[in-house]
C-alpha cells in the first residue's frame, strides 16, 4: 500500500526525465509476446535494464532479479496505440484545451506535434492504467489536406515522451480531404500532386516559385515525405481511393504510405497486400457512415489479413472511444471468428495487431513485443487482456514502474461513500 | 417538502401517481405492470399515428440446457426456455417438461437473456449514411420544442437497425429527440423490425417520453445565436416558465389544441415520461426539485456520468441513471464520468441502464454492461451477472414504461429472446439466434436471416455479415 501511496504522488508530480529501471522476472504467468502467436502458459519474462532478456517457458531467471509471482495473471508488452490525441486534448469540446487541429492556421504540413504533447493530460495517464505504453499521435487534418507531422510518444510518467518527433506526415484523400480541399476529390489531388511538385523544387534547387501555394515552412516539411525518410500516412476508405493512392508510388517513387482508414479495403485486398503497404484501420465499422464507407463489415480486418495484408488496429471515431479500449476492439475480432460467414482473426493475431504490428508500421519494431532486446514495457493482467473482465494490475516501461492512479481513482475513492455527516466530500482525499 | 401537482384537479393528481409507479425503477417486479394510458380503450381510439405492427409469425419455441439470465435478476443454469403464440410461455430449470409441438433448440454451452432494450438511440433520426439530409434529430430552432415527436423523423431505412440487431440482440429502442433544446419533444419506443413505415416499427402501447436536456447543450446552442438560454440559469428559467405555461394551458376550459402544450401536459397528467439528459450531479439534483416544483417525475437521467456522486438522492427519488460504461472527457461536463460509475449507482440502491446513444455502441451494450461490471468488481462491489443483464432490459424497460409487456423472461411477456453463443458478458461471443415477438428474425446461421435495408441493395457489401 505504501509503495502504491508514492506511485499516486509521482503521478500528479511527473518527474523531468524517467526513473531508474528496474530488473524484473515475472514468472508462472501466462505470457503472450505480442508476436502473433497464442499466449503461453507457466511462462516467464525477464528484463534488466529496460530491456527484454527474455520471455517463454523454461526461461532461467538470473541471480539477484526478483521473482514476481505470475500465477493466475498475464503478462503481455505493452499497448501501442495508432493515431491517437494523446497529450493534446484536455477536454475535446473546450477548444482552448484541444491542440488537434489548427483550422485558422496558415500552415498544414509543417504542423508539429512533437513539441506540444502533454504528459500530464489526464488521457495519458488513463491510457497507461489501460496498458497503453506506446503511441503515436496524429494532428487533424483542417486548414489543409495535410495534417502535419505526427510523433510516436511513450506513456512514462515524466516529462520525456517523446521518442521520435516527425515520425510521419498525415494527408486526407477521401471524402474528409475533399471538403478541405474545396469541395471535389479533383480538388484533393491537384493540391496533393501541387504540394509534393513545390517541396521537390525547395529540396532540389532550394528555391520557389513566385507561384507557390505552400509557405516554406510546409514546402520543407513534405521534403523528407518525397524522400522516404518520414512517412505518409494517408486517409483513404473507399475502394476507388485506395487503388488511386497505392497508385501515388508510381508518380513519385520515394513515398513510403501507410494507408488509414480503409474501410473498404476488404474489396481490394489482393491489391493492398500486392504493394506491400500496411493499413491502421478500425476494427468495428459496419455502417455505411457515409459514401465512401458503404462496404464497411466488421469483417474488413481479418479479410484483410487473410490476404496478406499487414493491419494495425486503431480506434474509431466516437466520442466515447479512448486507447484503453482497444483490447475490447481486439477481442471482437476474436469473437468475430465464432460468427458463421464472418472473418475474425485469431487471438495472437489480434493482439500483435494492438502492439508488436502498429510499432513496426511506425518503425519502432522493438516496442510493442517480448522478444531479446526489445523495450522493457510489461503490463501485468489479472486475466485474459482482451477480455471485457480484466485489467492491468502493474504497468512498467523501459522497466520502470509506473503508477496507474489518476483523476477518475481519486474521484472513486472520494465517492466510495456518500457519508457527509462529519464532513463534505472535499475534505476526503 | 410536499409534492407540487398540477392543478388539473384529482384525475390528474393520480394520474401522477400512477406515474411513478409506471417510471419506477426499483419496483418489485411482476408481470402485472401498472397499465399506461396510451393502453386505455379512450386513448388508442384517438391516438394518432398509431402502431401497426404485428407480430410476425413463429414457431412454438423449446430452448433447452442454456444459461438463462431471465432479465429479472435470476439465473437458472441448464435452464428451458419456452416460448409460444408470441409470448413467454414458461421458464425454468432443467426439470420443466418442453410440451409437445415445441420446436426445441439444444442451448448447451449457450446463453438466453430478453431480448436486449436501449433507452437511448437515434437510430432513424441519425440514420446512416450520416450526411446532413438525414440529420433529423434535433428540432434546433427553438430551445423548447415539446411540439415535435422523433417518430416524425425516423427513417426506417436506416442500416443501424439490422447491425443492432444482429450484433447487440436489440429488441426495442427508444428514439429519441438530439440534446440540442431544453425540451426536445417526444420520443417513440420501437420493436427493433425491418418495417417500410414507422408506424410498423412502433412498439404497441409503449407510453411516450419527452426529451429534456440539461447543460452545456442548450446553452450553447441558443447563447450562440444571442438568445436565451445562454448559461445555465438560464436553461432553468426557460424551462420553468414552459412548465409555468403548461399549468396556464391546462386550466383553460377548451383550449385550442396546442401540440407542445399537449405534451407538457401528458407529463404532468403522468402519462408522458421524461428522458432527461443531464450529465452533471449538482444539474440532476436541481431538476429533480424542478419535477417536484410542477409535479412530474423524472424516468431517467441520460449520460449522467456525475450520477454516481447523487446516487442516494437517485435511489430516494427512484429515477434511473442511463450510463455509459467509459465515455469521459470528451466535453466539459463529462470531465468527471468514472468508469465505476454504474457499479456505485447500482450499489447505492438505484437503477442502473446501460444506454448507447450511439449507432456502433448500441451493437454492444453487452460488452458495455460487462465492463461496468468489472469496473465495480475491482474497487469491491460485487454485482451478479444475472443483475448486470437487467442494466440492458428489465431497467431499460421500466424507465421506459414497457416493463409489464417486455424486458424479463417471465411468463406472458413479449417472448422477445437472445439465444447468445456464448457468456454475453465476455468480448468473444454474439448473438446466435433473436426472436422478437416469438419470431425468428435472426439466425446467425441462415443468411437470408439477415435483414438487410432497402438504401443497401446493390452495393457493395449487400447482405454481408457486417
Amino acid at each position: 500500500m505504501k509503495r502504491l501511496l508514492t506511485l499516486a504522488a509521482s503521478a500528479i508530480a511527473l518527474t523531468a526525465a524517467p526513473l531508474a529501471a528496474q530488473d524484473i522476472a515475472i514468472a508462472g504467468a501466462t505470457v503472450a509476446t505480442g508476436d502473433g502467436g497464442e499466449p503461453i502458459e507457466n511462462a516467464t519474462v525477464v528484463v534488466q535494464n529496460g530491456r527484454v532478456v527474455a520471455a517463454g517457458q523454461g526461461v532461467a531467471v538470473p541471480a539477484g532479479v526478483p521473482v514476481i509471482d505470475g500465477s493466475g495473471a498475464w503478462v503481455t508488452p505493452g499497448i501501442f496505440a495508432s493515431l491517437t490525441d494523446i497529450g493534446l486534448v484536455d477536454v475535446g469540446a473546450v477548444s482552448a484545451s484541444n491542440d488537434v487541429s489548427a483550422g485558422d492556421s496558415e500552415f498544414s504540413a509543417a504542423l508539429d506535434v512533437a513539441p506540444v504533447i502533454n504528459p500530464a493530460a489526464q488521457d495519458f495517464s488513463y491510457s497507461r492504467a489501460g496498458g497503453v505504453t506506446r503511441a503515436s499521435v496524429a494532428p487533424g487534418a483542417s486548414s489543409g489536406i495535410f495534417a502535419g507531422q505526427g510523433a510516436i510518444i511513450d506513456l512514462g510518467a515524466d516529462y520525456d515522451a517523446v521518442r521520435e518527433a516527425r515520425a510521419f506526415q498525415y494527408v486526407e484523400l477521401g471524402e474528409r480531404g475533399a471538403g478541405i480541399a474545396g469541395g471535389s476529390r479533383t480538388a484533393t489531388h491537384v493540391m496533393l500532386r501541387n504540394a509534393l511538385f513545390e517541396a521537390q523544387r525547395l529540396a532540389d534547387t532550394g528555391a520557389r516559385d513566385e507561384d507557390a501555394m505552400l509557405t516554406r515552412f510546409d514546402a520543407m516539411a513534405l521534403a523528407p515525405v518525397l524522400s522516404g525518410q518520414t512517412q505518409l500516412y494517408v486517409e483513404v476508405n473507399r475502394a476507388s481511393d485506395i487503388l488511386t493512392a497505392l497508385r501515388l508510388p508510381d508518380e513519385f517513387p520515394g513515398l513510403d504510405m501507410v494507408l488509414v482508414g480503409a474501410t473498404e479495403g476488404w474489396m481490394v485486398a489482393e491489391q493492398i497486400a500486392a504493394s506491400g503497404t500496411p493499413v491502421i484501420a478500425a476494427a468495428l465499422r459496419d455502417l455505411p457512415a457515409s459514401f465512401e464507407e458503404l462496404a464497411a463489415t466488421q469483417s474488413n480486418i481479418g479479410r484483410m489479413v487473410d490476404a496478406g495484408v499487414t493491419v494495425a488496429i486503431m480506434q474509431y471515431d466516437s466520442s466515447g472511444e479512448h486507447p484503453r479500449n482497444l483490447p475490447q476492439a481486439a477481442g471482437n475480432l476474436v469473437g468475430l471468428s465464432r460468427v458463421t460467414g464472418a472473418t475474425g482473426l485469431t487471438w495472437g493475431e489480434a493482439f500483435a495487431a494492438i502492439s508488436s504490428i502498429p510499432a513496426r508500421i511506425a518503425g519502432h519494431a522493438n516496442e510493442g513485443i517480448l522478444r531479446s532486446g526489445a523495450h522493457g514495457d510489461l503490463v501485468l493482467w489479472d486475466g485474459d487482456p482482451l477480455e471485457l473482465s480484466s485489467a492491468p494490475i502493474r504497468v512498467w516501461i523501459d522497466g520502470v514502474e509506473q503508477p496507474l492512479d489518476n483523476h477518475q481513482t481519486r474521484l472513486r475513492e472520494r465517492y466510495r461513500t456518500l457519508d457527509e455527516s462529519q464532513l463534505p466530500a472535499a475534505y476526503r482525499r | 417538502m410536499g409534492r407540487h401537482f398540477p392543478k388539473g384537479g384529482p384525475a390528474a393528481a393520480l394520474a401522477s401517481l400512477a406515474s411513478l409507479a409506471l417510471v419506477s425503477c426499483s419496483a418489485a417486479t411482476g408481470a402485472s405492470g401498472p397499465a399506461v394510458a396510451s393502453s386505455d380503450a379512450e386513448t388508442e381510439a384517438s391516438e394518432p399515428y398509431a402502431s401497426t405492427y404485428e407480430r410476425y409469425p413463429g414457431v412454438p419455441t423449446a430452448i433447452v440446457g442454456a444459461t438463462v439470465y431471465d432479465g429479472a435478476g435470476s439465473q437458472i443454469d441448464n435452464g428451458v426456455v419456452l416460448f409460444a403464440d408470441g409470448a413467454v410461455v414458461a421458464v425454468g430449470d432443467a426439470s420443466l417438461a418442453v410440451p409437445t409441438g415445441y420446436t426445441q433448440i439444444d442451448g448447451t454451452g449457450l446463453f438466453v437473456t430478453p431480448g436486449i432494450i436501449d433507452i437511448h438511440s437515434h437510430l432513424g433520426d441519425y440514420p446512416t449514411p450520416s450526411v446532413p439530409a438525414h440529420s433529423d434529430g434535433n428540432e434546433a430552432t427553438s430551445p423548447t420544442t415539446p411540439e415535435v415527436w422523433a417518430e416524425h423523423s425516423v427513417w426506417p431505412q436506416d442500416p443501424g437497425f439490422s447491425r443492432a440487431l444482429a450484433n447487440g440482440g436489440i429488441t426495442s429502442l427508444q428514439i429519441l429527440p438530439g440534446s440540442a433544446n431544453l425540451m426536445g419533444g417526444r420520443s417513440v419506443t420501437l420493436k427493433n423490425v425491418p418495417s417500410r413505415t414507422v408506424q410498423g416499427m412502433k412498439f404497441p402501447g409503449a407510453p411516450y417520453s419527452m426529451k429534456m436536456a440539461c447543460g452545456e447543450n442548450p446553452k450553447r446552442v441558443y447563447g450562440g445565436r444571442g438568445r436565451m438560454p445562454s448559461t445555465r440559469m438560464g436553461n432553468f428559467a426557460v424551462n420553468r416558465e414552459t412548465w409555468m405555461e403548461a399549468q396556464a394551458w391546462m386550466e383553460r376550459d377548451n383550449p385550442a389544441r396546442d401540440l407542445a402544450m399537449e405534451t407538457l401536459a401528458g407529463v404532468l397528467e403522468g402519462d408522458i415520461g421524461i428522458q432527461n439528459h443531464c450529465y452533471r450531479a449538482d444539474e440532476m439534483a436541481l431538476v429533480l426539485d424542478m419535477a417536484d416544483e410542477f409535479g412530474y417525475q423524472v424516468s431517467a437521467f441520460h449520460h449522467a456520468v456525475e450520477a454516481y456522486k447523487i446516487a442516494d438522492l437517485l435511489a430516494e427519488h427512484d429515477v434511473c441513471a442511463a450510463v455509459w460504461a467509459d465515455w469521459y472527457g470528451f466535453k466539459m461536463e463529462a470531465y468527471d464520468a468514472i468508469p465505476e460509475n454504474a457499479a456505485l449507482i447500482h450499489n447505492a440502491g438505484a437503477c442502473v441502464v446501460i444506454h448507447s446513444d450511439d449507432e456502433n455502441g448500441i451493437q454492444r451494450l453487452n460488452q458495455e454492461a460487462a465492463k461496468a461490471q468489472a469496473d465495480g468488481m475491482r474497487m469491491g462491489i460485487a454485482i451478479s451477472d444475472a443483475d448486470v443483464i437487467g442494466w440492458i432490459t428489465l431497467n431499460a424497460a421500466r424507465a421506459m414504461g414497457i416493463a409489464d409487456q417486455t424486458g424479463s423472461l417471465e411468463a406472458g411477456k413479449m417472448a422477445d429472446v437472445v439465444l447468445w453463443n456464448g457468456d454475453p458478458l465476455s468480448v468473444y461471443s454474439r448473438p446466435q439466434m433473436v426472436w422478437i415477438d416469438g419470431a425468428l428474425m435472426y439466425d446467425m446461421n441462415n443468411p437470408m436471416l439477415r435483414p438487410v435495408s432497402d438504401f443497401e441493395l446493390g452495393q457493395p457489401g449487400e447482405g454481408d455479415v457486417k
